[in-house]
């Protein structure tokens, strides 16, 4: 994944929120972690109100056209050139990754890429767009994070894993084969049903030797696999978005 | 709500099948990291430096090809251009027949799987013996390899003692060594009786015309040995532009592939036998194979032309694991697969158009793949083809995405689908005519939806 050109933020530290579908249909704590952990680091947060979804159902599909339309939609909401700042390394993925691929023989490539170079991963943008590399307050728990795939080749998950080793009472324990898939994929779920379970099974297996009290990802797709699966397991797990540890490690701190 | 083929197919998989499968290629992934990471300070960087010759190489085949075919000539070699798998097993044939030979023992070669040149040579009267252990057994077991480097990672050795003993090789005896030794005692006498001995290449240098072949059993080199003729075939993508190449090469495919340093043979092959050598086939030919890949070139996929056939990316690969290579239905299974074969079938890619569907996009493949192709990138540009050229299989299990995307281009729709989603609160879920839906929840619970929270939250909250 090409990251080098990635914007910084000014000094006004104005950012765009991307908050994500699933944010705004499912998990809104995490979208409102997103912007209060913005807000503490100085960050001025303006959230497009006509934002949707990245594009990636469809794109991940190849119904490419279908997706080159919600990623206009997406050009147009997201105008300007300050920081993107997107909860999820698969939709932050998408749109530096993934709308390029596939607007490489469209006109309206340089706009793309424009947005692409100025979107980031929550984690990756607090430690390497901001600089900040250590996490007050307190948090006391005993911490899986869930690599989530399309974070592969960026630097969120060292950022989040710095990050939550930094703060108070936190103790983040190894998980075995950090490289394989919780199994979501997307809509790989539906139409791969038995494979995604059993990849998520696995998975489940492999954070429960653990031992961890809670798990925890920069992505909440996964976690919506995982959860929803040892929940229908009748094993339910607990899981959280970093954004979510890192606003409330402040909370405990009486920071927020 | 229909699922894809190779999802029934793992549904369907034997226990024990799956679980051969699932522990080789696990294992096989987890040495491969320890020796390539152990060995080499920066392996990612020979990955990626790898990538840059082999993609160097594939770009500018119009220049080696020729050279390669100089460079072969100058060495003794003669060179045959097969366009077709059919081309290339006549080319066999016909020098086989030119020599009045009958008897045929052959190596390890992917290519020849593409070609289907046993059977091929087997229906022309020849007789092809496998020396491969592995393919040897998937031989006389009338099976399909399920693994570019293991053919038979899905068979456990109780099978394997079964199937010597219904082929006369000896009383059922499953000790690995046991098996081992009854087929190499088969073997031996079958290389001495043979006029023709077959291999494929791993590399071919353009610059000197030096092939070379990597096994662990030292098959090959039987091969080359007691034969008078050697032919091999090599698909036109094998070349690499100069001898010192190999250096890179040879460390990152023994590692990729077996977890080794190095394969226990390497052989050099410069030419038949030089007056002054003892022995050695005095006749040798080379065959390059197309085959698709010029097709593959024009793609705009043809970064997989840079393969070179380790078998990593299988290993790694969660769906592969519980698939197994033979869910792919194809000669090259697994990533790798998933993009080549649907590309190499030509006009019959519909056939093969849900492949690059069986992935989740993890990009495991590409992590590990040692000439660090971008696999998830092509499945998705093969996704986009399968779409455009509205191929069935393609579509099978996958939501319809019109609909959506017209919500998700509308704001004001898309908010008040946001609310209006509430509902799914309220109503059984399990009765709504959305397969999707339906097929998450069979293995799965969804969580409560709260369309419109974080909306009206970041409206409401008190101004700073």
């Amino acid at each position: 994944m090409n990251l080098a050109h990635r914007v910084l933020p000014g000094p006004d530290k104005r950012v765009q929120l991307m908050a994500t579908c699933l944010c705004d249909a499912f998990y809104d704590d995490v979208a409102r972690a997103t912007v209060e952990v913005l807000e503490y680091l100085g960050c001025a947060v303006e959230f497009p109100e006509g934002q949707t979804c990245c594009g990636q159902p469809a794109f991940n599909g190849g119904d490419w056209p279908a997706s080159r339309k919600v990623v206009r939609h997406t050009l147009q909401t997201f105008a300007g050139d300050v920081p993107v700042i997107v909860p999820s390394g698969s939709c932050a993925a998408m749109l530096f990754h993934g709308a390029p691929l596939e607007f490489e023989k469209e006109v309206d490539l340089p706009a793309v890429q424009q947005l692409a170079d100025r979107t980031w991963e929550l984690a990756d943008f607090i430690v390497n767009g901001l600089g900040v590399t250590t996490w007050p307050g307190r948090f006391d728990a005993t911490i899986a994070l869930h690599r989530a795939c399309h974070t592969r080749g960026t630097k969120t998950c060292d950022s989040a894993i710095a990050l939550l080793n930094s703060i108070p009472g936190i103790k983040v324990v190894p998980v075995g084969e950090v490289e394989q898939c919780c199994g979501f994929g997307g809509t790989f779920s539906v139409s791969f049903p038995n494979i995604s379970s059993s990849m998520g099974e696995l998975k489940l297996e492999h954070i429960r030797a653990a031992k961890p009290d809670l798990l925890v990802s920069p992505d909440m797709s996964c976690m919506m696999h995982l959860s929803g699966l040892a929940q229908k397991e009748g094993h339910p797990i607990k899981t959280m978005h970093v954004a979510q540890v890192l606003r409330d490690a402040l909370k405990n701190g009486k920071l927020l | 709500m229909a699922t894809q083929r190779i999802d029934q197919f793992a549904k369907d998989l034997r226990a024990d099948t799956k679980a051969a499968v699932y522990d080789g290629s696990k294992k096989g992934h987890e040495k491969r990291t320890s020796v390539l990471f152990d060995h080499l300070p920066d392996a990612n960087r020979l990955r990626v430096l790898a990538g840059e010759i082999k993609q160097h190489v594939v770009e500018n085949l119009d220049t080696y090809l020729p050279q390669v075919e100089a460079a072969l000539q100058a060495n003794g070699v003669k060179v045959h251009w097969a366009a077709t798998a059919e081309a290339a097993n006549e080319a066999v044939l016909s020098i086989m027949r030119a020599r009045g030979a009958t008897k045929i023992v052959k190596a390890k070669t992917m290519v020849s799987e593409e070609t289907e040149l046993a059977h091929f040579l087997e229906k022309n009267g020849v007789e092809c013996l496998e020396t491969d252990l592995g393919e040897f057994i998937v031989q006389i077991a009338h099976d399909h390899p399920s693994h570019i480097v293991k053919p038979i990672i899905h068979k456990n050795r109780r099978e394997i003692a079964t199937l010597f003993e219904q082929n006369g090789l000896g009383a059922y005896n499953d000790d690995p060594e046991t098996i081992t030794r009854r087929a190499r005692q088969h073997l031996r006498g079958k290389y001495l009786a043979a006029d023709v001995g077959l291999t494929g290449a791993n590399f071919v240098s353009a610059e000197s015309g030096r092939l070379v072949i990597v096994t662990n059993e030292g098959n090959s080199r039987f091969c080359l040995a007691a034969t008078k003729c050697h032919i091999a075939m090599v698909g036109i993508e094998k070349l690499l532009p100069r001898d010192r190449d190999l250096g890179l090469f040879l460390n990152l495919l023994a590692r990729s592939a077996t977890a080794q340093q190095l394969t226990v043979y390497t052989e050099f092959v410069s030419g038949p036998k030089a007056a002054a050598q003892p022995d050695g086939p005095e006749e040798m030919h080379v065959i390059l194979v197309d085959n698709g890949r010029t097709t593959v070139l024009e793609s705009d996929c043809r970064e997989i032309l840079r393969c070179i056939r380790c078998g990593a990316c299988l290993n790694v690969c969660p769906v592969y694991r519980q698939a197994s290579g033979h869910a792919y239905r194809s000669v090259y299974p697994g990533p790798v697969g998933a993009v080549l074969s649907p590309l190499l079938a030509g006009e019959r890619f519909p056939e093969l158009a849900d492949l690059p569907k069986a992935s989740s996009l993890c990009g495991a493949c590409n992590e590990v793949c040692p000439v660090n192709i971008p696999i998830p990138d092509l499945l998705l540009r093969l996704r986009a083809k399968g779409k455009r050229e509205k191929a069935p299989l393609a579509a099978v299990g996958s939501p319809p995405m019109g609909a959506w995307a017209l919500l998700a281009s509308q704001p004001t729709a898309w908010k008040a689908a946001l609310f209006g989603g509430k509902l799914m609160n309220y109503l059984p879920t399990k009765l709504l005519p959305i397969p999707a839906l339906r097929a998450w929840e069979a293995k799965r619970t969804l969580p409560a939806w709260r369309g419109g929270e974080f909306r009206a939250w970041l409206k409401n909250r008190p101004k700073k």
